[in-house]
């Protein structure tokens, strides 16, 4: 869906890539795009620079490797200048992220296509994304993702609101099983979801709130929701129960 | 006996032998039931966040509680500690620890310059895996000493910890910890006060399930695509940066302090010979309360179920089957669910494995041809398309898989199918490759009579179906169909 709705717009400023003159089988569908072309709002004309304070973060990152392997920062520093740009990866980050690191611009193009949490185009304002893989599925997941399909008005999942407010996708296990069904917002978990409570998230996001991460259903983490079965009696002090050398 | 008293079945054969030995005077030694761990003996105490993570949280609770004399201890006291407690490695695989960062003091590694190197894999992705995050977010102090004191034991100069992208809370939590411990002296120069330096960094990945495989987790670190190398070298000669290195998972550095602490035979008390220890397990899916639990190891799979997460929902007798160890192991239906102990070689006697400790339930309720087939897909989109069979094959293998929730396939073609995975499995770099066949081998084996009437069913509705899916009433009549599309063989129950 991502892919029909990428191309509908690459297709719209260069048409001419996409007339298939002698062929009429379809492009190959990958469940991403793995090319760039050079768009209105993503070339390498449109600058970007790192601001003060995350370029001073940047050198943080980049002091904890060895001098002479600097790209080893690339991560971290591509998951920056992508929380500084929107919360996409353009071309000038990535640019930029390889003039930073003194490293060949496709070595980084690798990295950001490579790597799923890098957006390269544009997403909305709130980025929810719901796993589906079957540990969520088993609980319902398929539903919690119709319910936000359909809050958000009838999108499809890779798709944004018209309002450039939420983008959905469906993504694969977020590690955090005996929470599911749960989805991402932004940065945040919101697990043990049913639509109702996941209803109610989306509405607190489309007024600019933020509700609280983490299980919507009373249990704080993920003890048992029945009442505890382990780790009920105060956690032991320094020194209990060690062998005599340590205690 | 030892032998017999493995598993519940061997127990009733024990009793049958010992009703007819009327003239025997050995006794049957007592069956040890295990489980039902007692708090003063589980290590994550803040398991569920409901104390401060803290340092100060964390110093209450005993960690870094004379870390100093573990580390004076030395390199060789600390890895006879660890096999002593016989605990093997919690990613999955179950390799001992202690050998394996024995493998790092190789004769004469003084004179070998390079820096050493722990990498943490903290990229926990795995579907049904969520035990790592407890640790991180809960008990991010116990992870920190604990690189502390698997890097003395490997004499290693530095410890990477790799987290998923995703885990952005626990990376807080994480990154909190080790700041606080640089703070008060508990870790970089002269660390705890020992004369011993050491360095622990934070290092987030952006999502890829691949970057779990230690090789690939390497090069990801590097700065590379996640693309698992090919051993040898092993990373204990070239890993990291070109240096030694070894990779650990979260929870088996994590309880190593706690081991040092109380003793070797202490951890080894808890769970059967070679199994031995406590370990967190994640139940997930069709249970009443689904949770993460710290448990002894060879807990019956049973027990384990209706003692923490208030059993399966609609009773026991309302399952379907168990995946037990995360989505890459085989699928154990209900008979084998009921007997098997969580424990690495109870469940690979069952033809499963343990994994990471994953429990996925599954009631009757459940569709488990798309179960397994929704595993396929996240294969397919987590392949990272190196070697040539596991990309093609988890395609082909999703593909097939599809077809199959819906019936629309040929009886044959579950062979086919089941080819396949073998042809894959064994024969990639990594093993995403054998952990995307294991689950297809693991339904075929038990639920075999399911897909063949799901296929029955569609062919009935719908008519002859082609090896590919293709229907038969759909191929033109006017070109020649060659035989090996299967338009030939009729099923029967066919609808010609």
């Amino acid at each position: 869906m991502l892919v029909t709705s990428l191309l509908r717009r690459s297709a719209a400023s260069t048409p001419s890539v996409f007339g298939r003159a002698f062929s009429n089988s379809c492009a190959r569908r990958s469940d991403a795009l793995f090319m760039h072309r050079d768009t209105e709002y993503n070339n390498p004309m449109i600058p970007f620079a790192f601001s003060g304070d995350n370029m001073k973060r940047a050198e943080e990152i980049i002091s904890r490797y060895p001098p002479q392997y600097k790209k080893a920062a690339v991560i971290p520093l591509l998951d920056l200048g992508q929380r500084q740009n929107k919360g996409w990866t353009s071309i000038s980050v990535m640019n930029y992220i390889a003039k930073l690191l003194e490293m060949p611009p496709m070595r980084v193009y690798e990295v950001a296509t490579f790597y799923t949490m890098f957006n390269r185009e544009p997403i909305g304002e709130n980025f929810v994304q719901v796993c589906t893989t079957t540990p969520c599925m088993l609980r319902g997941s398929t539903e919690i993702l119709n319910t936000v399909c359909s809050q958000l008005g009838g999108i499809t999942p890779g798709a944004t609101t018209g309002d450039g407010k939420f983008t959905v996708i469906e993504v694969e296990c977020q590690g955090a099983c005996s929470n599911a069904p749960m989805m991402v917002v932004n940065d945040d978990f919101y697990e043990d979801l049913t639509p109702a409570t996941t209803k109610k998230v989306l509405e607190a996001f489309a007024k600019g709130q933020k509700p609280k991460p983490g299980p919507q259903g009373g249990r704080k983490t993920s003890e048992n929701s029945a009442g505890l079965t382990s780790l009920v009696s105060k956690p032991y002090g320094p020194g209990e129960f060690c062998t005599p050398e340590f205690s | 006996m030892l032998k017999a008293s493995n598993s519940v079945a061997g127990i009733q054969r024990q009793a049958n032998i010992s009703i007819r030995r009327s003239l025997a005077t050995v006794a049957d030694p007592p069956v040890r039931r295990y489980g039902g761990l007692k708090d003063q003996d589980r290590i994550f105490t803040n398991a569920y966040c409901r104390h401060d993570h803290g340092i100060k949280g964390a110093l209450s609770r005993g960690d870094w509680h004379r870390t100093k004399d573990i580390l004076l201890k030395g390199d060789s006291w600390i890895i006879q500690t660890i096999k002593d407690s016989g605990l093997r490695g919690r990613g999955g695989a179950g390799f001992p620890s202690g050998l394996k960062w024995s493998f790092m003091n190789k004769p004469e590694w003084q004179k070998d310059k390079r820096p050493r190197y722990l990498v943490v894999n903290a990229d926990e992705g795995e579907p049904g895996t969520c035990k790592d995050r407890e640790i991180l977010r809960g008990d991010p102090h116990k992870l920190v000493e604990g690189c502390l004191v698997a890097g003395r034991a490997m004499n290693a100069t530095a410890a990477y910890i790799y987290i998923r992208g995703e885990f952005f809370q626990e990376a807080s939590h994480l990154q909190q910890a080790i700041t606080e411990a640089y703070k008060s002296g508990l870790i970089g120069k002269d660390a705890c006060g020992s004369g011993y330096s050491f360095d622990v960094y934070l290092h987030r990945g952006a999502g890829a399930y691949i970057c779990g495989e230690e090789t690939a987790l390497i090069e990801s670190l590097e700065g590379k695509q996640g693309k698992p190398r090919l051993k040898p070298p092993f990373p204990a000669d070239v890993g990291l940066f070109g240096c030694p290195t070894t990779v650990a998972n979260v929870e088996t550095v994590a309880v190593a302090p706690t081991i040092c602490r109380r003793g070797g035979s202490w951890f080894a008390s808890f769970g059967r010979e070679r199994n031995q220890g406590t370990k967190l397990f994640c139940i997930s899916g069709h249970v009443n309360n689904p949770c993460v639990v710290e448990e002894e190891m060879s807990i019956p799979l049973k027990d384990l179920i209706e003692r923490h997460c208030g059993g399966v929902r609609g009773g026991w007798d309302n399952l379907l089957g168990i995946i037990p160890g995360g989505s890459s192991v085989p699928v154990l239906p209900i008979d084998k669910c009921s007997e098997v102990l969580m424990d690495y070689d109870s469940l690979k006697d069952a033809q499963s494995g343990l994994g990471t400790g994953a429990v996925i339930v599954m009631d009757k309720s459940t569709d488990i041809v798309s179960a397994i087939a929704r595993f396929s897909s996240f294969y397919k989109h987590e392949s990272c398309g190196q070697c040539t069979p596991c990309r093609e094959g988890t395609t082909w293998m999703m593909n097939m898989m599809n077809r199959m929730v819906e019936g629309r396939a040929h009886r044959r073609e579950i062979d086919m199918l089941l080819e396949l995975t073998k042809q894959v499995e064994g024969r990639t770099i990594c093993a995403l490759g054998d952990a995307a066949a294991w689950p297809i081998q693991g339904l075929m084996r038990h639920f075999r009579p399911e897909v063949e009437a799901r296929i029955d069913a569609f062919r009935a509705s719908h008519g002859g179906v082609m090896f590919g899916g293709r229907m038969i009433h759909d191929a033109d009549p006017t070109l020649a169909i060659p035989d090996n599309l299967g338009a030939n063989l009729v099923e029967p129950g066919d609808r010609v």
